[in-house]
Parts: structure tokens; sequence; C-alpha cells
């Protein structure tokens, strides 16, 4: 047992030396540069714009892409299928997806994308994204609106509301900040995403929103700088990494006390 | 009497012609009424028909998804898999001049880096787990939770730039140098501990997948755990059982099954996770006796190389390594789905 007290301090010490390395190699390169400068060439100043904005877009289509499909894919299995066939089928393949290596989706979408456009592209690397938002918003769309007790449904019925009027003015009311939360862990899992970015949106040193034409990607220029021998590039790319972990912890935080709030009332 | 009755035949005459106004009214107004309820009710059930078929449609299409990447992945590995045939699987060789390619480098390594991952991982989970469940006061396992599935939360690209400038070089500095020593003359661990000390290399990327799937072992462990019925453990303390004894004689058994789900799903975490590997493995296409040398994995080479990629060879050899990747993933994936539906069904 004492082995059981020291397996969690040194599960927990983990987390404390990732966040302690990160503040301490990326803190002092916080600055308001890099949210105003574009990426440089070695050994010149710069900072990070074009990659913050990159992401931000990505991130943004993404979610817009995705969010919808999963929402309706989750109605159905929760509100019109829930005890067909499909949805039991549906719900193990959107596990398997939710937890599929995510290089595998940017081969995918290299295939099916960016080989047919002869090029890399922003929107691919958005559509790519997008493949990953869907499972998990499937996932929290589904569970959250089985926890919407039957009788508000019933009561819906009963006064002659449509039943897609009641899923729309009553579940989805009922279940709205589950299901915020769960767009909220998308956005924090996709943010972070790398591996699928890399041959769909590829990578631009410069500031680009061009959705036809490569873009850049915070994730992708923490991969490149972190991996080229300039020290200014290393120390942009910690910097970058600081960004990307505060915001991805903060999302999840927000989350969790979102739905930590539903559970308490 | 009478008088009754005519004040009545009175009122019925003077209120008659306004009855038969306002009845004719309601017959016209009525008749307009049913008509747009009607339309309205079409329109209704038009909308609804439409939003049931939209939201089939998109079921449907998450089905379609996965279809669709096996098909894309199967056909893009097509050209590489007609060339090689099965020497694919079995060739160790990844020539990108004489364009000869074989996959059995970078899927030794994936297994041997999930295999030391899940061997660090899995103990640690569950004396975590453990912990959560038994041990720890009420008040702080909430807290502690939180900070050990925040680690889930963290990107792997952060895992892989902490890896390569903060845990590589430490290894390589306070570590590798001891263990090579202490093991040099023991026969057998002499060869997995050999070489000189990288920092980098399988071993490491073995340690941080560890710390990567940790808080998957660690949550599903405790969900199972939480999920005994209390008069089975009531009854072995009962009987005079040490906390220790609980866990082993009682909880493990009976959550025998999700834990095996649980572990299955950190395995298809570490199968496929490529940026922190990326990082710390070396990319080096051989099978190495050592535990310590640099390897490489699927999903590392891909990334590595895919965008340097020439020659449709090149690219469709990266391709099939996804493909093989996919399936593995997918049969460990689905195994542990079914274990915790299992249990899902028996504790529901």
């Amino acid at each position: 047992m004492v082995a059981s007290v020291g397996a969690t301090l040194i599960g927990l010490s983990w987390l404390a030396l990732i966040l302690g390395a990160l503040f301490w190699e990326g803190f002092s390169g916080l600055s308001l540069r890099v949210f105003t400068e574009n990426t440089p060439p070695p050994g010149s100043d710069g900072g990070l714009l074009n990659a913050i904005i990159g992401s931000l877009i990505a991130t943004v289509l993404a979610v817009a892409i995705g969010t919808p499909i999963g929402i309706l894919a989750g109605t159905y299995m929760a509100e019109y299928g829930r005890h067909d066939k499909l949805t039991s089928v549906v719900r193990f393949i959107n596990d398997i997806l939710l937890s599929a290596p995510s290089i595998v989706i940017g081969l995918f979408i290299y295939e099916v994308m960016v080989r047919p456009m002869g090029h890399f592209s922003g929107i691919a690397g958005a559509v790519a994204l997008a493949v990953i938002v869907i499972p998990v918003v499937v996932r929290t769309t589904e569970d959250m609106l089985l926890l919407v007790p039957n009788t508000m449904r019933e009561a819906a019925a009963s006064i002659g509301l449509p039943r897609s009027l009641m899923i729309q003015k009553i579940a989805y009311r009922a279940a709205r900040s589950g299901i915020i939360t769960g767009i909220l862990l998308a956005i924090a899992r996709v943010s972070g995403e790398t591996a699928p970015l890399l041959f769909t949106a590829l990578n631009n040193q410069f500031y680009s929103t061009n959705l036809n034409a490569p873009m850049a990607s915070l994730p992708a220029v923490i991969f490149q700088f972190a991996l080229s021998p300039y020290k200014d590039w290393q120390k942009l790319a910690w910097t970058g990494a600081l960004i990307i972990t505060l915001s991805v912890l903060a999302l999840s935080i927000v989350a969790r006390a979102l739905t930590g709030a539903r559970k308490s009332s | 009497m009478s008088a009754h009755a005519v004040m009545t035949r009175e009122r019925r005459d003077e209120e008659a012609p306004v009855v038969e106004v306002a009845w004719e009214g309601q017959v016209v107004g009525a008749r307009q009424d049913v008509e747009e309820r009607a339309k309205a009710l079409d329109r209704l059930r038009l909308s609804d028909n439409i939003f049931k078929l939209m939201t089939r449609s998109a079921a449907i299409f998450v089905l379609a998804l996965l279809g669709g990447v096996m098909l894309a992945l199967f056909l893009g590995s097509l050209p590489a898999l007609n060339e090689f045939g099965l020497d694919f699987f079995l060739s160790q060789s990844w020539n990108p001049v004489t364009e000869k390619f074989g996959a059995l480098a970078p899927i030794y390594g994936t297994l041997v880096t999930s295999l030391i991952a899940m061997m660090i991982a899995v103990p640690f989970g569950l004396l975590i787990a453990m912990f959560l469940t038994e041990l720890c006061p009420m008040w702080l396992r909430r807290p502690i939770g939180i900070a050990i599935e925040l680690l889930a939360g963290i990107p792997s690209i952060i895992y892989g730039i902490w890896g390569l400038f903060v845990l590589a070089p430490f290894l390589q500095q306070h570590v590798q140098p001891g263990v090579i020593a202490t093991f040099a003359n023991v026969p057998g661990l002499s060869a997995l501990f050999a070489g000189p000390p990288y920092g980098i290399g399988i071993f490491t990327a073995g340690l941080i997948l560890a710390i990567m799937v940790l808080p998957f072992v660690t949550s599903i462990s405790r969900d199972v755990f939480e999920a005994v019925p209390p008069v089975l453990k009531e009854a072995a303390y009962g009987l005079g059982c040490s906390t220790w004894e609980v866990m082993r004689y009682v909880v493990l058994p009976y959550t025998r099954v999700g834990v095996i789900g649980g572990v299955m799903l950190g395995l298809g975490r570490a199968l496929g996770e490529t940026m922190a590997v990326t990082f710390v493995i070396g990319n080096a296409h051989k099978i190495s006796s050592s535990l310590l040398a640099p390897g490489t994995t699927i999903s590392a080479t891909i990334a590595n190389e895919f965008t340097e990629a020439v020659g449709d060879l090149y690219t469709s050899s990266l391709i099939a390594l996804g493909l093989i990747l996919f399936f593995i993933t997918f049969v460990v994936l689905a195994i542990a789905r079914y274990l915790l539906l299992r249990i899902e069904r028996r504790i529901g």
C-alpha cells in the first residue's frame, strides 16, 4: 500500500516536471512580439503570429465542419435509434475512430484531398482535424442526450410537439452544457494535434490565410523548430509549446467546470 | 310556467340571429382553420422527416468515415504491396535509393516501445487507481484524479519536446551509464542494455509512452474498481483481510475483464502515438538487440519521411505502413471495447 502512495506521487510528479520544464524554458520567451510578428528565419527575431493565426483558422473550421455532423449523429443515436442495430454499430465504430491514431487520419485526408487537389492546403488540414472532432462530439452528444429524463420528452409529446421540435427545443436545451463540454474537449484535442497536419496543411513560413495554400500551425512550427539545430528556433518552439499547453489545459478545466456545475445542480 | 316559456322563447328569438351569424362565421373560420392546420401539420411533418433524415445520414456518415479510411489506405498501399508482396512484412531493408522497402523494423519498434510502455504504465496505473479508490481521503480524490487526467490532456508534441530536451539528456547523463555498467556482465540482460548511452532510443520512447497512457489505465481501472459492490469488500474486511488482500483477492479478480479492457485501450493509444515518439526514437531503420539503441516506429517513420518521399513506391510504402498500424490498433481497440462493453453490461 506504500507502493500505491508512491505510485501516485510519481504520477503527479510527471505532471509537475513537464509543466515546470514548460514554464522554465518557455516563459521567458513570452512577449508581445510572439503574437505580433511572423516566424523568423534562423538568427533573427520574430514571433509566432502566422502559426497562431493558422492554428486558429484550422481549429475554427474543423469545429464548424465537425460539430454539426457530430451533434446530428449523436442525436440519431440517442433520440431516434436508441435500440436499433445501426446505433450499436455506429457507437462501436465511433469509439474506434475516437482512439484511432491521428497520423492515420492524416494519411486518409492526404489520399482523398491532397492527392486529387495536387497540393497541400489549409482546407485539407482543417478537414483532417474535423475528422478528429466528429467522434468526440458524437460521443458526448449521445451521452448527454441519454441523461435527459424521458418525462421531459413525454411532456413535450403530450402537448403535441412534433419530435424534431421536441429534440431541438427541449432535449438540446436540457443537454446544452454537456454538448458544449464535448465541443470544448474536441477543441482541446484538436489544437495540439500535429501528425495529421504534417502532410495536409504542411506548414508555411509566411503569413497566409489562403485556404487553398499550405498554412502554418503552431504544432507544425513547434515540430520544425524544436528539431532544428538553431537555439533561437528551439526557444520559440518552447514558447509555442507553453502557449498550446496553457490553452489546452484551460479549455479542459473549463469543460470540467461545466460538467461539474451540471452534476451538482 | 308560461311566463318562463315566453321569456325563454323571447330570449331565443332575440338571440337566434346572433347565434346564426356567429355560427356561420365559425364555419368559414373553421374551414380556413382546418386547411391551415393541415398545411402546418404537413410542414411540421416534412421538417420532422428532414430532421430525422439528417440525423440518420450523419450517423451513417460516421460509419462511412471508417470505411473511407480503410479503403483509402488500402488503395494507397496497393502499389507497394503489389511490388513487394509478403516480403514487405518480413524485410528489414528500408532504402529509398534502391526503392526497397520492408516494414519489419518499424513494426518491431512499434510493438517493443508499446510493450515497454505497458510494462511501466499498468502497475503504476493500477496502484494509483487503488490509492484513489481505497486509501485516499475523500477531499483529495477529485483533485488528484483531475491532475492525473490532465496528463492525458497535454498534447503529444509537448511530450516530444520535453522528452527530447529534458528527459533524454537526463537519462543519457545520469541513468543509462549506470544501467549499462550494472548489466554488462549479466548474461541475457547485457545484450538488452548495451551500447553507448544515446539518451534517445527505444527505451526512452517507451518511457514517454508510459507516461502518456498512464491516465487511461488509471481512469478506467478506477471506474471499474469503484463499481465493485461494497458488500464484497466489506465481507473481506470483516474476515480480517488487509487492504492489500482485499485488492488482490477480491477487487482485482472481480474487475479483471474491465482492467484488461482499460489496458488494451491504453495499448491502442501507445501503438498509434506519433509526435512524442518521433522526437525521441532516433529514427534508425534497424532492429537492434539493445533497448537503449535508436530505432523507429510505424508512426514515426510516416511523420518523418512522408513529405520527403519522392516517387509513388516510397509514398505507397509509407501508406502501407499506415494500413498496418491501423489494422493493429483496430484489432486492439476492438478487443478493448468488447471487454469494456461486457463489464458495463454486468454493472448496468
